[in-house]
């Protein structure tokens, strides 16, 4: 039976205390989590040693700088923290930074996972629009009704696997009417119950046994979402002229691939020489084509990073966020992400065990496709 | 497309050193026909081919791509064509969903022993690529 720490506080501060108490216990000698840079609401991920400064720390604000999975890969890259540290993150970012660990691109040695039952999150231009605060409010209320939030991400509204796999601790927003007045986390794993058995802690928190919440009704909603948004994107992918429809506003700027916690490759093939075009590949290619765009080889580019990190895709995102031109990259990658991912029976970043399926093989499978 | 008799395809056709490429020989040596559309590339093991090969060739304006290597078991490097199957299979599906004509694209297993089926299986895929057409890829400007 799991076992669950109440604090008698609101969600959001109630982690907050949570988090003070173990990094003045010694507990944890360092928090990694989304913090306010000002007044205004805007937030970035920091690590913090010094427990007054967790005063602004804002654990489950509902927005994305960057995939944490990426910040803790490039920070655990040459070797585990030294001392323990509590890493707080959204469960899509949870899933890239297994996904980044399979790829040897990371360490999950000496850090506690605290993660959350996730609604979404805003898109980053809402940022710079100023408009995350009003719609913060209506957010929260949406989450503890079991609803989907307007306004978040749209790869946000059709994801299912907003339960986070492989946290030591985990809260309840979703689907929980008690977030103002009571923080609920359970203790999922071995690491989560060493760090909360302590005598001080038993003291301070009430634990008591645990129920998990099967989250039914929202895990409807969001796949009633999924098939619409799949439904839509399916009528523009028509083949050729579909994706030169799609990806012909392609600025080039690689910011999706920039901003993916999956694409990790420090010699990125689309960025080295062999890519540039020089008048000699200008030349050939008018021959044939007798005109060509410029920047050339953006479907290329969309489609080799299809071919490469599909498989891996956790759909968080990121990579819409980043495109300037709007391009739906994100919902095209769910698609052909879950299609590839289905033909394997993997789910990116489930398990730390299971290897990334094109990393590995079975003898006997895949007759079908052999002419 | 219509189908056309004069049309003579180009299909890239990656072999890989240790068996297919002695197949494609060994049907040369043994005085097979095979069309002229093959263009061969010869790679060390099929799964030298990133997809990102294909797709280059693809976009390029090869009719079809055809990735042969060693039969499952029997790969040079022990599992090298495992790796590629499964790859391939990642590629086909890509192509389908996006709504592109995966059938461009082909998979095959020719041992060094095989000169009769390498020949067969060229004719043969040169056929069905004649059916499909040109790619209309080859020519299209907004890449």
């Amino acid at each position: 039976m799991t076992k669950v720490l109440t604090v008698n506080h609101s969600v959001e501060q109630g982690i907050r205390e949570f988090l003070k108490f173990l990094l003045d216990t010694g507990k944890i000698k360092g928090v990694f989590t989304l913090k306010k840079l000002n007044k205004k609401g805007d937030v970035a991920y920091s690590l913090i040693t010094r427990s007054d400064e967790l005063t602004d720390a804002v654990p489950f604000f509902p927005l994305m700088p960057v995939n944490a999975g990426k910040l803790i890969s490039r920070f655990t890259m040459n070797g585990p923290p030294s001392e323990p540290v509590a890493v707080v993150l959204k469960p899509c970012e949870l899933r890239a930074f297994i996904e980044l660990v399979k790829l040897e691109q990371g360490s999950l040695e000496n850090m506690v996972f605290i993660s959350a039952t996730c609604g979404g999150v805003f898109p980053l231009n809402m940022v710079h629009e100023g408009t995350i605060e009003k719609n913060l409010s209506p957010y929260w209320t949406a989450i503890k009704k079991e609803e989907i939030p307007e306004n978040i991400r749209p790869v946000c509204k059709a994801c299912t696997e907003f339960i986070p796999y492989n946290a030591d601790l985990v809260l309840n927003l979703v689907g929980n009417k008690n977030l103002d007045s009571q923080c609920d986390i359970v203790i999922e794993t071995k690491k989560g119950e060493e760090i909360t058995t302590d005598t001080d802690i038993k003291k301070k928190y009430s634990q008591k046994e645990y129920k998990k919440e099967n989250l039914d009704t929202f895990k409807e909603r969001r796949e009633a979402e999924k098939k619409k948004i799949i439904e839509d994107i399916d009528t523009k992918l028509t083949g050729m002229d579909g994706l030169i429809e799609i990806f012909g506003k392609c600025i080039g700027c690689h910011g999706c691939s920039k901003a993916c916690p999956i694409c990790y490759c420090k010699l990125c093939e689309f960025e080295s020489s062999d890519s540039e075009y020089g008048p000699s590949n200008y030349e050939a290619e008018l021959k044939r084509r007798g005109a060509v765009r410029v920047p050339p080889n953006t479907l290329y580019y969309h489609l080799g990073r299809l071919s490469h990190i599909a498989i891996s895709c956790v759909g968080c995102g990121s990579c819409e966020d980043a495109c300037p031109v709007d391009i739906p990259v994100s919902i095209i990658f769910k698609k052909i992400g879950e299609s590839i991912q289905n033909m394997f029976e993997y789910t990116p970043g489930k398990s730390i065990e299971e290897k990334i399926p094109l990393t590995t093989f079975k003898e006997k499978e895949l007759t079908e496709i052999e002419e | 497309m219509k189908k056309n008799d004069d049309f003579i395809p180009k299909i890239l056709t990656f072999l890989c050193n240790w068996c297919s490429y002695a197949g494609a020989d060994l049907a040369g040596t043994s005085r097979l026909k095979y069309p002229t559309s093959i263009i061969p590339i010869r790679v060390m093991c099929s799964s030298r081919v990133d997809p990102l090969f294909i797709l280059k060739g693809y976009l390029n304006g090869a009719d079809g791509v055809l990735l042969t290597g060693c039969h499952p078991g029997d790969c040079h490097y022990q599992s090298g064509n495992y790796y590629t199957r499964r790859r391939f299979a990642a590629l086909k599906k890509i192509f389908e969903n996006l709504g592109l004509e995966k059938d461009r694209l082909s998979l095959s297993w020719i041992s060094a022993s095989e000169g009769q089926k390498y020949a067969q299986t060229t004719t043969d895929f040169t056929q069905k690529i004649k059916e499909l057409g040109k790619n209309s890829a080859g020519t299209e400007i907004f890449l």
